[in-house]
């Protein structure tokens, strides 16, 4: 094995191009593991500790700037108002010890369906800009996850930022474990309105082969709010619309048996996370409109 | 590969370290100093919990050469460190004086001897200690949280502590020993 330390985002970029098998390291949360469990023996190990770049953020306009290697904890401290779904998410990730060294950058390049962050990255909308030798682009995150701990990274790129955009509403993630600490996700989920476009979006955590989104329930949920005026009026969401979702949260759920849990738990608990997480944020959404109306 | 990086303020070496071994790994086996406990590999115990660059972190899920040039402090010098930020006095520790670190607090069960950090002398004040091998990494990280947060609630401690597990005590005798800790650091203010 060989140990890679490039001092500098160039550097890191020309050694992955040079050895596209490298594994890259940051946090080291997943890695390893891998190798303590001799489940991994990479040719390479590519670290990232000394790129700075990594571990900046910058909160612009409308969506902050997030460097792959930025620890949650950090997210949690810092970002809480401009990202409150993903700092609710980072909240949930193991241990302060953990939290201290892992980032979204590690859970996107794992891209296991239970990392923890995916839930309330697709629910506030991201991009994950990657970077090659060759230049870089941006990774819509609805096309970033490709399969079971796969995603549309090539073997040369790297991930350097993720672009999320700044909250225009409430958001909230809910998970379901055996405990509060040093979970790994039964299942999990997430969910932002998004008053700006009179939208809401969702994203399901450890319930199919990658994290996803109930688009389905999303366009129900969409027209339903739109047609009882909900957005204007402030009501509260008839149960019966709320039922609809989290029946059709459930139905976007393709989940397997496994040690943590069944497949028909995980379709039912998504189901009533749903519908939890939309009386929060809808409640909390009620709130903020009555107070400006009373303002005005 | 070769390794260079401070343990407990002073500098070290390890050699020969392969590309895949752990932190924990080269301060157990080629440092010496045993004092962080390998227990899971994976991040899940907080046996194994030490500072880097101040911050609490599991030292078997970090890769040796992340370290290089970096700063860690283990339990072995958890006197010195805590000695250090009430007094500024800088000495470190050596790793003979780590290798021979024995825990010795100043009651009549346990004699006299060598110097505790406050949190240490708490946890044998309080019987936070059972068959000790969640100790070191629990001493490491509640230190770190008084360090930061002087007056912490119950679940400060809860939460701070949530990463390092306990089979004995059922971790009440260690919230006592935390409260100690930090109603003892008040009354030195």
């Amino acid at each position: 094995m060989d140990f890679l330390r490039p001092a500098s985002w160039e550097e890191a970029l020309a050694a992955k191009a040079e050895h596209p098998t490298a594994v890259p390291i940051a946090g080291g949360t997943d890695v390893m593991v891998e190798i303590n469990f001799d489940h991994r023996r990479p040719e390479y190990l590519l670290d990232l500790n000394r790129v700075g770049d990594l571990y900046e953020w910058e909160v612009g306009e409308d969506s902050v700037r997030l460097g792959a290697s930025v620890p949650y904890t950090t997210i949690m401290e810092r970002l809480r108002a401009e990202l409150p779904g993903l700092a609710l998410a980072s909240h949930t990730v193991a241990s302060p010890q953990i939290r201290n060294r892992g980032g979204v950058g590690g859970n996107l390049g794992t891209a296991s369906p239970a990392g923890d962050a995916h839930p309330a990255l697709l629910a506030a909308g991201a991009e994950v800009e990657v970077e090659s030798v060759r230049g870089s682009r941006r990774i819509p995150i609805d096309a970033f996850y490709t399969g079971v701990k796969r995603n549309a990274l090539a073997a040369d790129e790297l991930i350097k930022w993720v672009h999320i955009d700044r909250a225009d509403g409430p958001q909230q993630f809910s998970k379901v474990g055996t405990r509060n600490a040093m979970v790994i996700a039964v299942c999990a989920f997430g969910l932002a309105l998004h008053p700006s476009t009179r939208t809401v979006r969702t994203g399901i955590g450890s319930a199919a082969p990658t994290p996803v989104r109930a688009k389905a329930a999303e366009e129900f949920l969409n027209a339903a709010l739109e047609e009882g005026g909900f957005w204007d009026n402030g009501k509260i969401i008839t149960p019966s619309v709320a039922k609809r979702f989290a029946e059709l949260c459930s139905g976007a759920c393709n989940p397997i048996d496994d040690v943590r849990g069944t497949a028909s738990y995980r379709r039912h608990a998504v189901g009533v996370m749903a519908r939890r997480t939309l009386t929060w944020t809808w409640e909390s959404y009620r709130g903020t409109a009555a107070r400006s109306e009373g303002v005005a | 590969m070769r390794v260079n990086f401070t343990v407990n303020g002073r500098p070290q070496e390890a050699d020969d370290v392969w590309e895949g071994e752990s932190l924990l790994y080269v301060l157990r086996e080629r440092l010496g100093l045993p004092g962080s406990k390998n227990a899971c590999e994976q991040g899940e115990c907080g046996s194994c919990t030490v500072r880097l660059d101040g911050v609490p972190v599991c030292s078997c899920l970090v890769a040796a050469g992340q370290v290089e040039g970096r700063d860690v402090v283990t339990v072995e010098g958890l006197a010195d460190h805590a000695r250090q930020r009430s007094c500024g006095d800088a000495s470190g520790t050596s790793l003979d004086e780590a290798k021979g670190w024995q825990a010795r607090g100043t009651d009549s069960q346990t004699g006299e001897g060598a110097e505790l950090a406050p949190i240490q002398q708490a946890f044998i004040d309080a019987g936070a200690v059972q068959c000790g091998f969640c100790t070191p990494g629990l001493l490491v990280a509640a230190d770190e949280m008084l360090e930061r947060n002087p007056d912490p609630t119950d679940a400060d401690i809860r939460e701070a502590l949530s990463g390092n597990l306990c089979r004995c005590t059922g971790y009440e005798k260690i919230m006592d020993a935390v409260r100690l800790a930090a109603a003892r650091q008040q009354e030195a203010v």
